[in-house]
């Protein structure tokens, strides 16, 4: 990769590179967390992730300074321009993805003070696939490999048709028993939080690819005149 | 590119003496359009746009081949006049260039009267018209009279902006012209070139991207005596093609 003639500009772009990457790390520990939580019914560990939101909340607010300050003294262009328009957004979709794994958390403090409904299957199958999202959106960001992007898009297909066996199941369970309505309501909400996830990741893959391609994947299901 | 261009070049080379500058340049100039020419320096593009109105020829060995066809006409077809041509394709240099002794008036008609003798009422009217379209009018009515290097930097760049207008030309070229001025004279150029796009054809060299990206339609990337990229300027800025211009743009050259 070449350089930047501009030793300092160059260390400004790495700097805020590498935030973006610790930032994701946070975001993916904090999914992984929040479902741990839930599954191994750990209350400790659900009020730890929901403490962790005001770091990846900062990390936010230093991309956001640091790509404020980049735009005002480099007028950037080109891969440099799509790299900070997007680093901006990325860092906004990873705070949106931490708020939810407080959401989960918050439903895990709930759900592990009640005797548990059925043992957890699919919701951990989506949180597995949600982090995988994640992580390939940002390998993609990292290398440059714009398919494994591409392969986020695909798989927030499978996120949604697990998101639609858990609430169909979930209403059976519901339908049934009463008792189990609270909680169904809450391990539902999970599932509608890990789906919403998935959305962030597929908005943050489609992010790297215009970062990379410098074309715009978004809504290309549209009809021409409404996508433009 | 599918309207009839203002200016095609087609397969251009050209040399100083044995040292050739340009290679197979191929490039189309758009009537009431900007086009920018960015490049290191020494990638050619003030030699190109010096081929534009045969003014490289001008320089010791200088040398062109290929053609360069204005309105569809070989501009280095042997019944072609180039004091005349020069009328036609006008020159901005670099540095603000007005006759030092010259006034203010007679700056402005400098070009005009090189080929033809004018009474003094249409001068008057040529020089009102050449400095109101340069945006200088109403700062120097009061002083037309006095000598054009008594302006500030950036109103003798706009003299010689209007003393290329007064003849009438089709295509003004400009090589690098704010790069003597301030951030205000600046902007006050590149808000004329939008003003004069609506009449004119405008080819810009420019060290300064920014400055293409603002003032241009179509943006040409010369290195090295080549046209690497073409295009329209907001591509050429957002997501060039060719990863030399990537390089070039984003600062990581060299």
């Amino acid at each position: 990769m070449t350089r930047h003639t501009d030793k300092e500009y160059e260390a400004e772009l790495r700097d805020l590179r590498e935030t973006i990457l610790v930032m994701a790390g946070r975001c993916e520990e904090m999914i992984e967390n929040s479902i741990r939580a839930l599954v191994d019914r750990d209350s400790d560990l659900a009020n730890k992730t929901i403490a962790a939101d005001h770091t990846v909340n900062r990390d936010e607010l230093r991309i956001d300074e640091l790509c404020f300050l980049i735009l005002a003294k480099r007028q950037p262009v080109a891969s440099d321009l799509r790299f900070i328009t997007q680093a901006l957004k990325m860092a906004n979709e990873m705070e949106r993805i931490s708020d939810l794994a407080v959401n989960i958390s918050e439903r895990a403090l709930l759900l592990n003070k009640e005797p548990q409904l059925k043992p957890y299957i699919d919701v951990p199958r989506m949180k597995e696939l949600v982090q995988k999202m994640v992580r390939n959106a940002i390998d993609a960001f990292v290398s440059g490999e714009v398919d494994k992007a591409y392969e986020v898009i695909k798989q927030d297909d499978e996120v949604d048709a697990l998101y639609q066996a858990i609430t169909r199941e979930l209403l059976k369970v519901m339908t049934r028993d009463i008792e189990a309505v609270e909680r169904g309501i809450h391990i539902q909400s999970v599932a509608k939080f890990l789906e919403r996830m998935a959305d962030h990741s597929e908005n943050l893959a489609e992010q790297v690819i215009f970062m990379i391609k410098g074309k715009d994947v978004r809504n290309t299901d549209l009809p021409e005149s409404d996508a433009s | 590119m599918t309207a009839a261009a203002k200016i095609s070049v087609v397969g251009l080379d050209a040399w100083y003496g044995t040292h050739q500058v340009l290679r197979r340049i191929n490039m189309a100039v758009q009537d009431r359009r900007v086009t920018a020419i960015i490049g290191p320096s020494g990638c050619g593009k003030s030699t190109f746009i010096r081929t534009l109105n045969r003014m490289h020829e001008l320089v010791d060995g200088g040398i062109v081949k290929g053609q360069v066809l204005y309105d569809g006409e070989d501009i280095y077809d042997k019944s072609v006049d180039p004091v005349l041509l020069r009328r036609r394709v006008g020159m901005v240099f670099q540095k603000p260039n007005p006759f030092p002794t010259m006034s203010v008036r007679e700056n402005v008609l400098a070009g005009l009267r090189l080929t033809s003798a004018l009474k003094r009422s249409d001068a008057d009217m040529v020089v009102e018209r050449a400095l109101r379209q340069a945006a200088l009018w109403e700062e120097v009515k009061e002083v037309l009279d006095k000598p054009g290097s008594s302006l500030s930097g950036g109103q003798q760049q706009r003299l010689c902006i209007a003393r290329a207008l007064a003849v009438e030309p089709d295509v003004i070229l400009m090589d690098e012209p704010c790069s003597a001025l301030d951030p205000i004279a600046t902007a006050r150029i590149e808000d004329l070139i939008h003003s004069l796009k609506e009449n004119y054809a405008i080819v810009i060299v420019t060290h300064n991207m920014q400055q293409a990206a603002r003032v241009s339609d179509e943006t040409g990337f010369f290195l090295m005596g080549e046209l690497v990229e073409f295009s329209d300027t907001n591509k050429i800025f957002t997501s060039p093609k060719d990863q030399r211009t990537e390089e070039y743009i984003t600062g990581k050259f060299g």
